[in-house]
């Protein structure tokens, strides 16, 4: 393995919320270049993280290093090391499939050269040049999907963040998004952070997996290591082995906590 | 935006022409001249205000997640907003000024649309940072009624857009005189017929300091959304 460098260096971070621990004490590594898969069922932390990742949340504990930068003091240099493509769509659905392009390619202060040649390959590649000026509110789930991604690597990030990308796209375009996106990851040793709940995505393209629950770390390693440490046959059984029987466990302290909280405020 | 030429139309020809006659007969001179920029800042308040509040839309639509990862300092994304809120109801001041002189309006001379549009413009600054500030608090549109009874239509009312602000109950002077509508209406009103109540630089000042101190406290609280 060669020596390369952490691109994503995470350390006791946590977020509170009140009370509840969204995200408690997590840390772990991502080599430039890797592609990193971060699993866990619906609420266990996944989008928080990425939040405070992302500087669109502040963290309560921790230290994160994205790039080298450190999203809370110096949030500029951090925006610029990224791109992003969310869970729920944000695009603008008063423009154009070509104007919400122009626009990022702007707010990224892409050059006016590269901007128009990116934009136009990036579009020809989700098969949206066709559509490119029409409004973004007669676009399919699926097509903003697409527009999204073509957006979130407009300006040639360094790292990728994509909160379920593939949620939504028929498999003809989840595999076509894929490809390019592993193409990318080879070409310009782009980091790429994901999320998702299909486990087979998650095995065939990450090299390295994390799988969070409750706010915490269960396991991290490749899915080979997942599946030898858990006994298991498969990533998807190796993930219900680790997050399937303290499901029960936490929810009733977290119940116990709420029931203890309502109780206290009463007397 | 023709949509919104109705309501500052109906205010004209409603008012203009009810309380014309009273006004006439308590000496007052002509109600329309006297109406007319209350009308024109109405309108431009009303566009502003809304632009900015526009920001809610965008949260709740998601867009605003685009914006706020962007490598863009917080101040460039609020100053863009209230740049583009600004020349929207600049825009529709202007069209409400052509149409007064439909109903009888009649400036005193054309130099004296120069002075009017910084006035304009001020207000117009004014109420998009406004809108920005509301935006950055408010999660969603539910308190949205609250915002329209309670600040929206008091700002109109007790600015003098209406009725002239000398010789009130002490009380609504005061509130007059804290609402820095009041000022923009009688820097406007004064440009366009001649006739201050304050003085154009006192309006010009109050207008300036408070169009800051609001599109401060904008970026302040738009740099402060987490989501």
């Amino acid at each position: 393995m060669k020596n390369r460098r952490n691109i994503i260096s995470v350390k006791n971070l946590t977020k509170k919320y009140h009370d509840l621990k969204a995200v408690d004490q997590i840390s772990f590594d991502i080599k430039e270049g890797e592609i990193f898969a971060f699993l866990g069922p619906n609420g266990a932390g996944k989008s928080t993280t990425i939040k405070m990742l992302t500087t669109l949340l502040t963290p309560t504990e921790g230290d994160i290093r994205i790039n080298g930068y450190d999203p809370v003091s110096d949030q500029s240099n951090v925006r610029k090391s990224f791109g992003i493509v969310f869970q729920d769509p944000s695009l603008d659905d008063d423009l154009t499939a070509f104007e919400n392009m122009y626009f990022h390619g702007v707010l990224y202060k892409v050059s006016k050269n590269d901007r128009d040649s990116r934009i136009e390959e990036l579009l020809k590649f989700v098969e949206l040049w066709d559509r490119r000026n029409d409004f973004v509110k007669s676009f399919s789930g699926g097509m903003k999907r697409r527009l999204e991604i073509a957006r979130g690597l407009l300006h040639h990030p360094k790292i990728l963040f994509l909160d379920e990308p593939t949620l939504g796209l028929d498999p003809q375009t989840r595999k076509h998004t894929w490809d390019y996106i592993k193409k990318i990851n080879k070409e310009e040793n782009m980091t790429v952070f994901f999320t998702t709940h299909y486990m087979e995505e998650a095995g065939k393209v990450s090299q390295r997996i994390a799988i969070i629950d409750h706010g915490k770390i269960v396991s991290q390693g490749t899915s080979a290591e997942l599946q030898k440490r858990t006994k298991t046959k498969s990533l998807e059984d190796a993930f219900l082995a680790l997050t399937g029987s303290d499901i029960r466990d936490e929810e009733v302290s977290v119940v116990d906590r709420l029931r203890r909280g309502r109780m206290m405020h009463r007397h | 935006m023709i949509g919104s030429l109705g309501q500052p139309l109906l205010f004209l020809v409603a008012f203009g022409f009810g309380f014309g006659s009273i006004y006439q007969r308590a000496g007052e001179g002509n109600y329309i001249q006297f109406l007319a920029p209350g009308i024109i800042l109405m309108s431009v308040l009303m566009t502003a205000m809304f632009s900015g509040i526009d920001i809610i839309w965008d949260r709740q639509f998601g867009f605003l997640k685009e914006t706020l990862v962007a490598p863009v300092s917080r101040f460039e994304i609020v100053l863009g907003k209230v740049a583009g809120g600004s020349t929207v109801a600049l825009i529709q001041g202007t069209v409400v000024l052509i149409l007064t002189l439909f109903v009888g309006f009649r400036p005193v001379s054309l130099l004296s649309l120069l002075p009017a549009f910084v006035f304009t413009f001020l207000v117009a600054v004014l109420f998009t940072s406004m809108g920005t500030v509301i935006a950055s608090l408010m999660e969603d549109m539910q308190g949205f009624q609250l915002i329209m009874n309670f600040l929206v239509m008091p700002v109109i009312f007790l600015s003098g857009a209406f009725f002239p602000v000398q010789g009130l109950p002490k009380a609504i002077a005061f509130f007059t005189r804290v609402n820095p509508l009041s000022y923009g209406i009688d820097g406007l009103r004064g440009s366009l017929t001649g006739l201050f109540t304050f003085s154009p630089v006192l309006d010009l000042l109050v207008l300036f300091l408070a169009a800051s101190a609001l599109l401060g406290l904008g970026s302040y609280l738009f740099s402060k959304i987490q989501l």
